[in-house]
């Protein structure tokens, strides 16, 4: 069992990024930098305070009673003759030390209840999430404004009562975050390797959620700040020390004598805040770019970006080294009733590098009217990739870089961007049928509707004719009880009755091509048989040309007149079906065909081994 | 390696009566039972084959004998212990024995951990040195056919078919005697999962481990097992020697089951439609003479 000739298993490049932790990520934006460099600044001068100024932010001088700044107090000096830098420095101690306080007990009633609930559900699950329900619904600052007539205007408790009214939002984000990772099939091999629950959740648990609850915590620093600010600033803080609200309010009080005094401690309430929301938005950034594709490509994938697509690029540089000679690659006659002719298609993804990935490299190949062809490969062969060109579907970070695409004798797509016309013959000459019949199903609109409504729009039928049409299609594709699923929602029928609604979507306007993306992939065996009997029958009856984009040999063998096989990006061979299951030219083909288990004897009959005769005996 | 001595020994893991129900979401709504009172057992060094089409039950047997599904009434003994309800300390020393490889080999290893450290986490957990584990991740490596310098490397720098050499090396870690394979290959490409077989098959043949091999796929489950059971609906309808099962099914679903698996030649699977075709209108009939006769 050799790695070595297998191109598909080929060992991955590796990534620059592949290893870089998420905080070395982080030092690369450089807006996560200067927010970074502005918190160390201000913790800094909150801590050296003494050092850095010779000023007693206490010591009162009415000679210096509102100094102007850049004079001998370099920002000027209060009402009272006190140094504002001074003061902005202490103040500083004040208003972290409240927002420590305050993220402290946010955390940690939020962490651990929000990992108990999620983790574990059940009762407790129930009753915390109805306590921070509870909690979100009280008005955060009139309960703050009550404690304080209450205990006093001591700073400790305010904002440890404050941090208790933001635990909802860390225990929220927390649950839900476990929630999201304990369905996974990793936990569950832990849970099987006999991992303990303690060790499940520190070592699997806790890294899914560290980065948001950090975004989380800088968001409620930045908020406990400003909440503190505003306490003073109303005067129910402590006056004996100095803090950013009070000298606001003094400020506030002087505003028209000197209306520059209000600057400071606005300025640096505002950069404060300023820097940790951005710094949480950085990292933001920096965690949903995570994967490697979306930081490559130019612009962001569409939310329905296949993952096929996600894995090409990877397998096609391993494997571009090992292609094959191509055999048969290029049809030089192409009949001249030939309905659909894609010639010399290449499809690539441009990289920021300004390189470009190509995923369907010269491929050439034809459907003739009433034809049905395979198109067949494996994973990352590009097959997909050719059936979206012809669509005009690609994603907008894909694009057409050679070659040209016509049907019935016009040129739908070509290199150049010229030629357009995909998109007026999707629905109308072009049928899809896709892979997973359920994602591709609005949940929130019965099945009715959405037969109905292409219906309506493209052959331009009244709402009544359209729905006889749509009843007339389901009694076709074989639904018992065409009336009741027309009313039902996608979620209330099973996966194949979904696929059968889908073929009916997909021949309600007679297309004269009909492209199906795998379309049994997702069903079971049983109900795969009988979704390409019903194809079968309706490719005939209505003589329609279909392209059938499968990796499996038994469906191509069930259904096709031609086969073409890709690898890589490439097509590496085009035959007559018959012809191509009797005789491959291709060492590929041969493997690909090889591979299927369908005519393997049973285990027992190849192998005379003790523990197989023992399976046999009983 | 097991001698022709064993073979009248007891079975290593014998499932009786299973019941399994999961609760459904709202007020009073009644718990949906995705077994039915299933039995079956397996030998040591044996691979059972478990097939059946979605919502058949396949999985659910896979869990329970792991101890991830709410088992309702029945017994599963491991080895002549009754592993049916254990609490997590027991389940933790049962691990070393039961080992699981998943479906999807893309959520199946956490992509924030490098390879070594998966392929660590069962070692370590059962208090092995880690020097010593070192040299058994290397061993396992070795194993699966993986280079050695995958230990430093992420699970998203590997394909589909590696990925799931990773997970087959983690269930291999502790040397198990029985591994529960979930559809191990269906999400890999065709000529990935027939190298995969064969090394399933390797390993096997190399330890004496036992595999409960479910999946949907009857070619597969022929490929690899000595012995198949049929679930349908929560149920095991057909169970008996791979090659009986697959080749000759006396459950009408196993028939169906059967006829349904496309062919890989034209001439052949034209054949094999008009039989399965055949066979539909044969069992339509049957049933009707049954109703008529009910």
């Amino acid at each position: 069992m050799s790695e070595a000739v297998i191109p598909a298993e080929a060992l991955v490049p590796r990534l620059a990024t592949g290893r870089q932790k998420l905080f070395r990520r982080v030092l690369k934006n450089p807006m996560a930098v200067v927010s970074l460099v502005i918190l160390a600044l201000v913790v800094l001068s909150a801590v050296f305070a003494g050092q850095i100024t010779g000023w007693d932010p206490g010591r009162a001088d009415l000679n210096d009673a509102l100094a102007p700044p850049f004079g001998e107090h370099l920002l000027g000096a209060d009402a009272s003759g006190r140094d504002v830098l001074a003061r902005l420095y202490f103040g500083a101690r004040v208003s972290l030390v409240g927002a420590l306080i305050a993220l402290s007990t946010a955390l940690a009633i939020g962490i651990p209840t929000g990992l108990i609930a999620g983790y574990f559900q059940g009762w407790f699950d129930s009753l915390s999430s109805w306590f921070a329900s509870l909690l979100m619904a009280m008005p955060g600052l009139i309960v703050v404004l009550a404690l304080i007539s209450v205990i006093g205007p001591g700073m400790v408790g305010v904002m440890v009562t404050f941090g208790a009214l933001l635990s909802p939002g860390v225990f929220r984000l927390t649950r839900s975050g476990v929630v999201s990772v304990r369905r996974e099939l990793y936990i569950d091999a832990a849970k099987v390797s006999g991992l303990s629950d303690y060790r499940i959740i520190s070592r699997h648990v806790l890294g899914v959620i560290r980065a948001p609850l950090v975004i989380q915590a800088s968001m409620i620093a930045g908020i406990a700040i400003v909440l503190q600010a505003g306490l003073e600033f109303l005067g129910v803080g402590d006056s004996s020390t100095a803090s950013w609200g009070q000298m606001l309010s003094e400020a506030f009080t002087n505003i028209y004598v000197a209306p520059t005094m209000i600057l400071w401690p606005g300025l640096i309430i505002g950069i404060t805040v300023g820097s940790l929301a951005i710094f949480g938005a950085a990292l933001r950034d920096t965690v949903q770019g995570a994967e490697p594709v979306r930081r490559v490509r130019r612009r962001s994938l569409p939310v329905e970006e296949k993952a096929t697509t996600r894995r090409l690029d990877l397998s096609t540089a391993a494997t571009a080294a090992v292609i094959a000679p191509r055999d048969g690659g290029h049809e030089d006659l192409e009949p001249n009733d030939a309905l659909l002719v894609v010639r010399d298609l290449r499809v690539g993804y441009p990289q920021q590098d300004g390189s470009e990935t190509i995923v369907v490299d010269g491929v050439s190949l034809h459907v003739d009217r009433g034809e049905v062809l395979g198109l067949v490969g494996e994973s990352g062969s590009g097959k997909s990739q050719t059936a979206f060109s012809i669509l005009g579907l690609l994603p907008d970070t894909g694009a057409i870089l050679g070659g040209a695409i016509s049907f019935a004798g016009r040129t739908i797509a070509s290199a150049d961007g010229q030629a357009r016309g995909a998109a007026a013959l999707r629905g109308r000459q072009f049928g899809y049928i896709p892979q997973e019949p359920m994602s591709n199903l609005d949940p929130s609109f019965t099945l009715g509707f959405q037969l109905v409504e292409p219906m309506r729009h493209i052959l331009g039928l009244s709402r009544p004719a359209a729905k006889t049409k749509a009843l007339e299609l389901l009694d076709r594709v074989g639904i018992a009880d065409p009336r009741r699923t027309f009313d039902a929602y996608p979620h209330e029928v099973s996966g194949g009755m979904a696929q059968r609604v889908l073929i009916a979507g997909a021949v309600a306007c007679d297309p004269e091509l009909l492209i199906a993306d795998e379309p049994t992939t997702a069903l079971d065996v049983t109900v795969q048989a009988e979704v390409l009997d019903l194809l079968r029958g309706l490719q005939r009856e209505r003589k329609m040309a279909m392209i059938m984009v499968t990796h499996n040999f038994g469906v191509v063998a069930d259904i096709c007149d031609r086969v073409a096989v890709m690898q890589a990006g490439r097509l590496v061979e085009q035959a007559e079906a018959l012809e191509l299951f009797d005789d491959p030219h291709n060492p590929y083909t041969r493997m690909l065909l090889s591979s299927t288990l369908e005519d393997t004897e049973p285990r027992a009959a190849r192998s005379s081994h003790a523990t197989s005769s023992r399976g046999t005996a009983r | 390696m097991i001698d022709d001595a064993t073979a009248v020994e007891a079975p290593l893991l014998t499932i009786s009566g299973l019941e399994v129900e999961f609760p459904v979401k709202g007020w009073r709504r009644p718990p949906f039972t995705a077994l039915k009172g299933v039995s079956l057992d397996i030998l040591p060094g044996e691979t059972m084959g478990l097939v059946g089409e979605s919502g058949s039950g396949k999985t659910t047997i896979g869990r329970a004998v792991l101890g991830l599904a709410p088992i309702k009434a029945g017994s599963i003994t491991f080895d002549g212990q009754d592993t049916t309800r254990l609490s997590r300390r027991e389940r933790r020393s049962l691990s070393a024995d039961i080992q699981v490889v998943f479906q999807d080999p893309y959520t199946s290893l956490n992509p924030a951990m490098t390879i070594g450290d998966i392929l660590a986490e069962p070692l370590l957990t059962s208090g092995i040195e880690r020097v010593a584990a070192r040299d058994r991740i290397r061993e396992l490596l070795d194993q699966v056919n993986l280079p050695a310098d995958a230990v430093d490397r992420l699970p998203r720098e590997f394909s589909g078919g590696q990925r799931q050499r990773v997970a087959i090396a983690r269930a291999l870690a502790l040397r198990p005697r029985l591994i529960v394979c979930d559809e191990p290959v269906s999400a890999l490409d065709l000529s990935t999962q027939a190298r995969v077989l064969d090394l399933f098959i390797d390993i096997q043949e190399q330890t004496g481990v036992a595999y409960l091999f479910v999946s949907h796929d009857l070619s597969v489950v022929r490929h690899i097992s000595h012995r198949v059971a049929v679930m349908y609906r929560g149920e095991i309808v057909e169970t008996g020697d791979a090659a009986a099962v697959t080749g000759a099914p006396t459950h009408p679903y196993t028939q169906r089951l059967l006829m349904a698996a496309p062919v890989p030649h034209p001439r052949r699977q034209a054949v094999r439609r008009s039989e399965r075709h055949a066979l539909l209108a044969s069992q339509r009939a049957a049933d009707a003479a049954s109703e008529a006769v009910g």
